[in-house]
């Protein structure tokens, strides 16, 4: 099998699964308990602590340790919401394309009285900083905007948008998910306040994330109970996962130049293969985007029917179609960078990481290739394209 | 467990009568590029035998799977036998298809329904 659905999730690195598998064997106390056993837990849980910390330029005593990405999303937003609520101040501003676990997230509290601003990103799928400066007002209590978008792979100005809300005195909030582990991130640099990771996504186990959440920001609980995590997360914690996390996430950017510099080779390469597709289109920036990140539009077919062949040629992907959510509405990232309907059913999303060889790159252009060729070839939108009845969109 | 039966896969890998039929007497369109699945179906119709389908679908699996399926229960069959298609005896025919994707046998049903409408129109409009 050809793995290019890395944005899903990742293979877990050999040493991540055996710092779990050890741990778990041996080393099984609950770092709450007091003893001797239990209190080696604890260590091993701070451990991870440090190293999560240090990968992002962060104190160890800001990063608290989650389920994922999503309930780090939850909790970072539910809380600045709280916090902004208590000081009369109920907006938030954030962008049409961020992933559920934010949107969703903000659709309730829309519904509890906040007001939600959503900014455009624009063909290109970027957010301009001055846009977020000019929607932050006097009861502005949050800006959250992704470092990194899931489908299309772009990065956003997080340095530049952190800038503007540090001006105006305004939390910022980022979901690092995709990022966390493909390209740098320092939160003292790119000045975030608050921002979530999760493990599956940089070779961790699924299940484990972190929230950081700066220094003298206000933070809420989304899950009371015990005192672990300082009394912000409740639950006895999954040391073998935090730990497994660590060890991923110090590979991870130890490497990251050599990561970068030879993923965004291949990802280029991708691109210009399938850019010879006729009546195709790149989703997002071709330059600011992750390294591993292609996402094309094909005029005239279905998105499910392409993943399905490709599937069948060994190929695993991804595709921001209705057909394969289960909802009728394509992607609603494809459609907050403008493109329509029609086009947005058809989209396949390739993401490939370091194990990728040149040979499975070219693989993937002709499969890809003979695939929407095939699948145009009956086509009844297809057929009216080319005979001039319906007009070319890409 | 895979998301389609082993018969969506194969009607999805081989759909059966796929195409276009130049002399057809009847012609049926449905759904819209905006819902992501658009069927084609093209009838030859003599003394009120189906004696020839074709397809042509935009769509995902499920779609791509119903169309050729539908194309299949109706072929040499009469015209009559042919109204009484309905999307479920499509789904049912491919054992069965995920719950969110009976859309995509309705859209079959229609497409044969609205070809034959269409091939009746011909005929009144022809006497
Ligand atoms: C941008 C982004 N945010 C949040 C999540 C949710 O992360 P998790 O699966 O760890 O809850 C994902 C994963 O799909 C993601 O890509
Ligand atoms: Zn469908």
């Amino acid at each position: 099998m050809i793995y290019a659905d890395n944005a899903a999730t990742t293979k877990m690195s050999d040493k991540a699964i055996e710092t779990m598998v050890s741990l778990m064997k041996e080393n099984y106390g609950n770092p709450s308990s007091l003893y001797e056993f239990g209190q080696k837990s604890k260590e091993v849980l701070e451990e991870a602590r440090a190293k999560v910390a240090n990968a992002i330029g962060a104190n160890p005593k800001e990063i608290y340790f989650t389920s994922g990405g999503s309930e780090s999303d939850n909790q970072a937003i539910n809380s600045a919401a709280k916090a902004g609520a208590l000081a009369g101040k109920k907006h938030i501003i954030s962008s049409a394309f961020e992933h559920h676990a934010v949107l969703h997230t903000l659709n309730k509290l829309k519904k509890e009285g906040f007001e939600i601003t959503l900014l455009d990103v624009h063909e290109n799928g970027l957010i301009d900083p001055k846009e977020v400066e000019d929607a932050i007002r006097e009861d502005t209590c949050l800006v959250t905007i992704m470092f990194a978008n899931n489908e299309i792979g772009t990065i956003e100005p997080i340095r530049e948008i952190g800038e503007v809300c540090k001006k105006h005195g305004i939390p910022f909030h980022t979901d690092a998910v995709q990022a966390i582990g493909h390209i740098p991130v320092n939160v003292v640099d790119d000045n975030i306040d608050m921002l979530s990771a999760s493990a599956h996504k940089f070779h961790g186990p699924k299940g484990v994330g972190f929230l950081y959440v700066r220094k003298g920001v206000r933070l809420f609980n989304l899950i009371e109970g015990g005192a672990q995590e300082k009394g912000k997360r409740a639950g006895t914690e999954n040391v073998p996962g935090i730990a497994a996390m660590a060890v991923a996430l110090e590979d991870a950017v130890a490497n990251l130049d050599t990561y970068g510099k030879a993923v965004t080779a291949k990802r280029n390469r991708l691109i210009e293969g399938i850019s010879e597709i006729s009546h195709s289109a790149l989703n997002g920036d071709a330059v600011k985007r992750l390294p591993g990140n292609v996402n094309f539009c094909f005029e005239g077919i279905e998105g499910e029917s392409i993943l399905l062949l490709l599937d069948d040629k060994g190929i695993a992907a991804s595709s921001g179609s209705a057909c394969t959510s289960g909802s009728l509405d394509p992607s609603h990232v494809l459609l907050a960078i403008g493109r329509v309907h029609d086009v947005a059913h058809g989209s396949l999303r390739l993401t490939i990481d370091e194990r990728t060889t040149d040979e499975e790159v070219e693989t993937i252009i002709t499969s890809v290739k003979e695939v929407v060729e095939y699948l145009r070839g009956f086509s009844p939108v297809w057929r009216d394209l080319i005979s001039g009845k319906r007009e070319f969109i890409l | 467990m895979a998301l389609y039966s082993e018969k969506v896969m194969d009607h999805f890998r081989n759909p059966r009568n796929v195409g276009v039929i130049e002399d057809a007497n009847g012609i049926g369109e449905v759904g819209n590029a905006k819902c992501g699945d658009i069927m084609k179906m093209y009838l030859k119709i003599e003394d009120d035998i189906i004696k020839d389908v074709k397809f042509e679908t935009f769509g995902c699996g499920s779609a791509i799977a119903s169309s050729s399926m539908a194309t299949e229960l109706i072929k040499g069959k009469p015209v009559a036998d042919a109204m009484k298609l309905t999307n479920e005896a499509v789904a049912e025919a491919l054992d069965g298809l995920p719950d969110y994707k009976m859309h995509c046998s309705v859209l079959a049903e229609e497409a044969i329904k609205n070809a034959l409408d269409d091939y009746h129109k011909r005929c009144e409009e022809q006497q």
